[in-house]
């Protein structure tokens, strides 16, 4: 079964790329230029590496973060706006509470998530209670996540780094930083805590009670209501812990990559993560495998682009269609499903 | 005119890992009503899809009218004059009944429009000579199930059909529409028309057939005529073995004690429109109490309020002295009530998890699974699965399967062997028995009695009268949602049952002047 499915992945990121291929094709460009460029910019050098476990450490938490909703039978939309709000936590924490070195920066970690639990759990209650449909509130709530954090640390606001002109905050205390791991490149600790909570998930789910009953309540909330499991708690309960995993998102870009908060510094990683967590097919430990695909993908494109091979968007579509392949017949039996509720 | 409208020699059909169909002769004769019979997985259906064209045997001969006939398609068939009513309507629900029968064969007129008056008579034409009322402008997904089934049965009519086939037709009817059925088919004999009724109720085959062909395990047992046979010879023939058909009256002598009180239960259905009207009921221990009913009088909402799986509006619940109305289905867990649902697909399994994981359902929080929130012991899951599956007979490769790949006796079996190992004190069984073949059906009636001498109070409910008179110590009659008797099953007769099955009162009674 586990083999099946993987012959499946592989060979629909094949078809992908083959599709690809036929599109650098007509479009004029060079396929070798761009694959060898892709591939340079992904694994060529100790740099490129660097930057493609950099590009994926973030997206690792926003494809757990869709893949814990996801098994509650719910579809998280709104990772990118929880993980502005853990990052912005993170910052807040990192920037104004003294404490010794790693207890800063758990107490950063448990900031972020907790603030991201909080953003996931307004859609999570109103699901629950109300009937509210999930995609659009956490799609809603994700804008107002991105502007309100840029809100803050614009020119005039107290959290705005007045040495710059761009919105940003000042640099965390050194207690709170992550360390890089990879020198020169840019890869933190940060990608050993996603390791880790990639495991914790992963026994949450499969080997707790209330994984258990997570999961009974995505598969079939009738069976589970027969079983004695409230499903309002346990959907309220996933997207809370959703939220949580995507602020741990934030917490690494904040303490780690940039070591302060930068408005808009994501580009996309909790979209990324919808993609992520779906190739995975929902399960934990696929996702180191997304995750870092997604990652290798953005690390080659950006030296496409700078190679003037194609323009850097053509990861986005090899992305696109490896989502495309990968996912679409396990989407389309899960959407009839959900639209069924 | 050849004497036989169908003859089958010697079909053999195969699938991976099973011969379903192992060198059958069978012949319809014209103008009969001639039943096929036999358990679950006998082959019955098997064979009249070869017989249609929806499969093609690997061996044997087909012919139709006289004239052989192979490899042919289902259109070919109907072209034949042979028309099939399936066990899950093929009607699309939101067009009208005359919309569904032209399907495909649209009269028109002026070249391009639609003739739907034309339409309209025909279908009425067909629907006065065959005694099949029907509203030709209703929606279908309006209608009651037993016209449905009629729409199903003019649809092959209006395409010149002359044998039909009728594939477990009353499965979903209430016992009046069976009633109609049995007219109808009298009916069709009358104007000529030969039918195939697939069914495993013997006494349906025995009131309704002329002849009866029983399988089993792809092959034919017999072909008997109705009238000379009885309910327990077909039994035989299908299982192969004496069935017992007897009756199990409590020994229980004697005061019994009270494990659950229902007062005045009211409670609304999903749409909100009332559906329980005052329910009082006294489950007690040693006791099967079963509930006699036409469905859709509230039997399912009845199951769901006494386990916790729907609000109550009014009324109370109370086992022993706990007081558990209003609360949710954990509460009736905790207290020690089991509840074998009528929909084990909806309800009683989460068909994705494998049977460890839906063996503990309702029992995951106990301790010897649990024993705190963040350990789940999967050693103790899959010891107490596999006890399940040798102690209640489940048949499966492993406690690791997916329970959607069990067939439903067996799932019902795993769902029986995880309620009945709690040692409850209250089981609430609704339809236990449904779609499951005699061998099946036997075992969870036996499973229930030995609850019940066991010291559990059990209420049952049931579609099958039969089935409520057999086991049950008493008989309480649901109508418009309301108890509206309880009866001795060893005193009653079922006449009087059907009454107030149907009506809620007994003709007797009512004509003294009683209005119910």
């Amino acid at each position: 079964m586990l083999v099946r499915e993987t012959g499946v992945t592989l060979l629909s990121i094949s078809l992908a790329f083959g599709i690809g291929c036929i599109i650098l094709w007509a479009g004029g460009y060079s396929i070798p230029a761009v694959f060898a460029n892709l591939w340079k910019g992904a694994f060529g050098n100790k740099i490129s590496i660097g930057q493609t476990l950099t590009q994926a450490t973030p997206i690792i938490f926003t494809s757990l973060s869709f893949l814990i909703a996801f098994r509650c039978g719910l579809f998280n939309i709104g990772a990118e706006g929880q993980m502005y709000m853990g990052a912005m936590a993170a910052a807040v924490v990192g920037i104004y509470v003294k404490l010794p070195g790693v207890l800063h920066v758990l107490i950063c970690l448990l900031a972020a998530g907790a603030v991201g639990a909080a953003w996931g759990w307004i859609p999570g209650y109103l699901k629950a209670k109300r009937g509210v449909n999930e995609f659009v509130t956490t799609m809603m709530l994700s804008s107002v996540a991105v502007y309100f954090t840029d809100l803050l640390v614009a020119p005039r606001m107290f959290l705005h780094d007045t040495r710059y002109g761009s919105n940003q905050t000042v640099r965390v205390l050194g207690t709170a930083v992550l360390p890089k791991l990879l020198r020169p490149t840019q890869v933190t600790w940060a990608i050993i805590i996603a390791g880790c909570v990639v495991l914790l998930v992963w026994y949450y789910l499969f080997r707790t009670r209330s994984g258990y009953e997570l999961r009974a309540v995505g598969q079939s909330p009738s069976a589970a209501e027969y079983g004695g499991i409230s499903v309002k708690r346990k959907i309220i309960l996933s997207m809370c812990l959703a939220g949580f995993v995507a602020g741990l998102a934030g917490a690494g870009e904040v303490l780690g990559t940039h070591t302060r908060f930068i408005s808009g510094f994501s580009p996309g990683y909790g979209w990324d993560g919808i993609a992520g967590g779906l190739i995975a097919r929902a399960h934990p430990v696929g996702v180191l495998f997304s995750a870092f695909l997604m990652g290798a993908l953005r690390a080659g494109s950006m030296q496409v682009q700078r190679s003037g091979a194609a323009p850097g968007d053509i990861a986005s579509v090899l992305q696109g269609l490896v989502i495309f392949f990968v996912i679409a017949p396990t989407l389309i039996r899960r959407l009839i499903r959900w639209r069924r509720r | 005119m050849p004497e036989y409208a169908v003859e089958m020699r010697g079909i053999v059909k195969r699938f991976p890992g099973v011969v379903a169909n192992d060198g059958i002769d069978f012949a319809l004769e014209r103008g009969e009503v001639h039943g096929l019979l036999g358990e679950n997985g006998a082959g019955k259906t098997v064979l009249m899809s070869v017989l249609y064209g929806l499969y093609h045997p690997e061996e044997g001969e087909i012919v139709i009218n006289g004239v052989p006939h192979r490899h042919y398609r289902p259109a070919r068939a109907i072209g034949l004059g042979i028309g099939m009513v399936h066990q899950h309507f093929m009607l699309v629900p939101r067009l009208t009944v005359a919309e569904n029968i032209m399907l495909g064969q649209e009269p028109i007129k002026s070249g391009v429009l639609l003739d739907r008056e034309a339409a309209v008579r025909k279908i009425g034409a067909f629907s006065q000579q065959y005694g099949l009322p029907i509203d030709p402008r209703a929606r279908v997904n309006q209608l009651p199930v037993g016209e449905q089934q009629r729409v199903e049965i003019i649809k092959a009519l209006y395409r010149g059909a002359d044998t039909l086939i009728l594939d477990e037709p009353t499965a979903v009817l209430t016992e009046q529409e069976v009633e109609s059925l049995r007219d109808a088919l009298l009916k069709l004999k009358d104007e000529g028309k030969s039918t195939v009724l697939i069914t495993h109720k013997l006494r349906e085959a025995i009131g309704m057939c002329d002849r009866i062909t029983v399988l089993r395990k792809g092959r034919v047992v017999g072909t008997v005529h109705a009238k000379e046979t009885n309910e327990r010879e077909l039994a035989e023939m299908m299982v192969g073995r004496d069935v017992v058909f007897t009756v199990h009256r409590s020994e229980k002598t004697g005061e019994l004690e009270t494990a659950m009180t229902v007062e005045g239960i009211t409670a609304c259905d999903d749409r909100g429109i009332d559906i329980l009207k005052g329910i009082d009921l006294e489950l007690r221990r040693h006791e099967i109490l079963g509930i006699a009913g036409v469905q859709g009088n509230g039997q399912t909402e009845l199951a769901e309020t006494l386990t916790g799986l729907r609000r109550t509006t009014g009324g109370r619940i109370w086992l022993g002295d706990s007081d558990l109305t209003g609360q949710g289905a954990r509460a009736f867990i905790d207290a020690g009530i089991a509840h074998i649902p009528s929909d084990r697909h909806l309800r009683g399994l989460v068909m994705s998890f494998s049977l460890r994981e839906n063996a503990i359902l309702g029992r995951h929080r106990e301790s010897q699974f649990s024993p705190s929130p963040f350990w789940q012991k999967q050693g103790a899951m899959t010891r107490f699965t596999r006890e399940i599956i040798n102690a209640f007979g489940v048949k499966t490769p492993s406690a690791g399967t997916l329970a959607q790949n069990l067939s439903g006796g067996n799932q019902q079996r795993l769902i029986i062997g995880r309620e009945v190992t709690k040692n409850p004190c209250v089981i609430i069984a609704a339809q236990p028995t449904r779609g499951l073949d005699v061998g099946g059906i036997e075992y969870v009636r036996e499973q229930l009695l030995k609850m019940r001498n066991q010291g559990a109070a059990v209420l049952l409910i049931s579609m099958d009268l039969d089935e409520v008179l057999m086991v049950s110590d008493r008989i309480a009659v649901i109508y418009d949602g309301r108890i509206v008797a309880i009866k001795d099953p060893e005193s009653v007769n079922r006449r009087e049952l059907g009454e107030l099955m149907l009506s809620g009162s007994v003709s007797s009674e009512r004509e003294a002047g009683d209005e119910s």
